[in-house]
């Protein structure tokens, strides 16, 4: 099991209110495996995936990353958690205006410490795998919205995570552009990425091998055929 | 690092306007800096210069009486003065830091010196040894030097300088005429000048009673000749050519003690003393120097207020851009990595600052030259140490917000947008 988090509770402290987000939230993913998590706004799912991606530490609850329990992670190993085992892609792309493509992309493996050679090659690869090899000195700025999100994606698997984090990768793409990232997703689940995307279209998960609904802060599951009642 | 310099410099060239703002006070508290340390290392080599002479290093070893010179002109030769020998001599040319050492004789007289019915007063008569011409650094202009032939046939003959030649003679060719010193007829046999002419920069009148000399004038004659028109066995006094400027006083002092073992006299306060210009240069230069000093302080405290803007413009930076500093956190970056990316921006934006504010330094050090008429020496070593300065400045006053910026919350950072 890639992914354990067993009784998760997240509260905010709003004031002096005490606002619970998550209510015993337990979520499974085996490798290989794409989940959509569906859920209308303010249903926790944001925080979920926040805790998942190990921003964000829960109140209560055990959460096992492949079979490391990283509640107990200091800082600096969460940081090294997010650098090698988890790409994010978010809905606003998140791409450092004022550089190119491929500076984008090897932001990350700076942080890994590699050196600059290397990280062109392998920022490069990494752009070739979501086909924007021909794009590769152009700025954000340039690139249509599907581009971007493209680029966001090839940042995020750049250092080869076994996890992808989506949060509404789709949200604000056109239709078009939107299946194009699908069908990427697709083809990088083929090739062995667990991913857990985060989104409010129906279309889009059921892109993804099993959904799960959350709701004021409970998750239910009705992907699953068999656990259907 | 050269990746976060880089994005340092993107980062303040986008935005010129604010980044030269922020730069400001600290380009005005480093041109403010240069220029006075340029000012005082000017005025300061103007002394020194001007009590030395440019490169010439020479220092006047005399035998003193208490304070003052001792006056052969009025009296007797002491008992226990010997003669300075050659073996003495040797032994001040094996000094490490005596390039050079010679004998002379010297007097100052009012009536000593005649052309037909022109006398020289006031002027010098200096009985030279063979090598004293090459020790102070004079030049032959016209004519000839002395011979070896007139030293060992007690030749009376003699060299002017520039003034004596002026005053005797007027315009007139001084080569070959005769001269009278003491009642005694000499033949010009030619003119001598520093190798370096040097005239003192005269700025006050207090520069003018330290630095004037008696410009009436030198007459120079071997010193095999001088017991002819003085006394014979008269001590001789000695000048010696260190070997840098900065040798002088060890060089004076020590050929000074040297010649003083020599000595069996019974009035204690006669000795040889070495004229220390190099001691008198620093004694002014430190005059001048803490008046200066006060200056520097002030212009310090406008770095500490540039510090402390670029401080505010780096907040306002790290608020402007916490969805980007979410997202590197987010894809991995550590505190650290946060932490020197802030930093190297505010080291890189004050060290550009005082880049340039050395550069309007040194224009306004130039001006100010130009304006008073006062010397500036531009020293390198202190541009440096400026930049460098300007830059821990950054590093300080950067801190706060970089470290702002590394403990931003990473979700907080990424909801704003």
């Amino acid at each position: 099991m890639i992914l354990n988090l067993q009784n998760i509770y997240k509260d905010y402290q709003q004031d002096k209110l005490v606002v619970p987000v998550l209510k015993d939230v337990s979520l499974q993913v085996e490798e290989g495996e794409y989940v959509a998590i569906m859920g209308p706004s303010g249903s926790g799912k944001t925080t979920l995936m926040n805790i998942v991606g190990c921003l964000d530490r829960p109140t209560s609850g055990t959460y096992e990353l492949a079979g490391e329990n990283v509640l107990g992670l200091k800082d600096k190993e969460l940081s090294a958690a997010r650098l090698n085992r988890i790409g994010f892609v978010f809905q606003s792309f998140q791409l450092m205006p004022r550089e190119s493509a491929l500076d984008n992309v090897s932001l990350p493996l700076s942080y890994a410490g590699i050196k600059k050679k290397e990280r062109r090659e392998r920022a490069m690869k990494a752009l070739e795998r979501v086909g924007l090899g021909d794009r590769a000195t152009f700025k954000p700025t340039q690139l249509s919205g599907g581009q971007k999100q493209r680029v966001a994606i090839a940042r995020a698997m750049v250092n080869n995570p076994k996890i992808l984090l989506a949060d509404e990768p789709t949200g604000a793409l056109d239709s078009k552009s939107g299946k194009q990232i699908m069908e990427l997703f697709q083809k990088l689940n083929d090739e062995g990425v667990t991913i857990v995307m985060i989104t409010h279209d129906i279309n889009i998960a059921k892109q993804a091998k099993r959904t799960l609904h959350i709701i004021d802060g409970e998750i239910s599951e009705n992907g699953r055929e068999e656990n259907r009642v | 690092m050269f990746e976060n310099i880089r994005l340092s410099f993107q980062g303040i060239w986008s935005h010129k306007m604010r980044s030269f703002l922020t730069m400001l006070g600290i380009i005005i508290g480093i041109a403010a800096i240069i220029a006075i340390v340029s000012t005082i290392k000017g005025t300061n080599k103007q002394i020194e210069q001007n009590l030395i002479g440019a490169g010439d290093n020479t220092v006047d070893v005399q035998v003193y009486q208490g304070d003052w010179p001792y006056e052969f002109s009025y009296n007797p030769v002491p008992e226990g003065l010997p003669m300075i020998t050659d073996s003495v001599l040797q032994e001040i040319k094996d000094l490490e830091s005596v390039e050079a050492a010679s004998l002379y004789l010297s007097r100052q007289d009012y009536s000593a010196v005649y052309y037909q019915n022109t006398s020289l007063s006031g002027g010098y008569v200096t009985g030279i040894d063979r090598n004293y011409l090459s020790t102070c650094n004079y030049l032959v202009q016209r004519g000839r030097g002395f011979t070896e032939k007139d030293y060992t046939d007690y030749r009376k003959v003699a060299l002017l300088d520039k003034d004596s030649a002026n005053v005797l003679f007027q315009g007139q060719d001084p080569i070959g005429k005769t001269i009278e010193i003491k009642q005694e007829p000499f033949v010009v046999v030619g003119i001598i000048a520093k190798a370096d002419e040097f005239e003192p920069v005269i700025n006050s009148m207090d520069d003018y009673y330290t630095y004037s000399q008696d410009a009436s004038g030198k007459v120079y004659i071997p010193d095999s000749a001088w017991p002819i028109i003085y006394q014979f066995d008269e001590p001789q006094q000695l000048v010696v050519k260190a070997t840098s400027t900065n040798a002088m006083t060890d060089a004076g002092k020590k050929s000074a003690d040297i010649l003083n073992n020599t000595l069996s006299v019974s009035d204690e306060t006669i000795c040889y003393k070495s004229e220390d210009l190099l001691k008198q240069a620093k004694e002014i230069q430190q005059l001048s120097q803490s008046t200066n000093s006060m200056l520097i302080w002030i212009a310090g405290i406008s770095l500490i207020v540039g510090g402390i803007g670029v401080m505010n413009i780096m907040l306002v930076s790290v608020t402007e851009r916490t969805s980007e500093i979410g997202l590197k956190k987010a894809i991995g970056a550590r505190k650290s990595i946060i932490l020197g990316q802030f930093l190297t921006e505010a080291a890189v934006l004050t060290s550009l600052g005082g880049l340039i504010g050395v550069i309007v330094g040194i224009i306004l050090a130039e001006a100010i030259s130009r304006l008073n008429e006062m010397p500036v020496a531009i020293s390198v070593p202190s541009a440096v140490v400026a930049v460098l300065f300007s830059m821990i400045i950054g590093i300080v006053f950067g801190l706060l917000p970089s470290y702002k910026a590394a403990n931003l919350d990473p979700i907080e950072a990424l909801r704003h947008e």
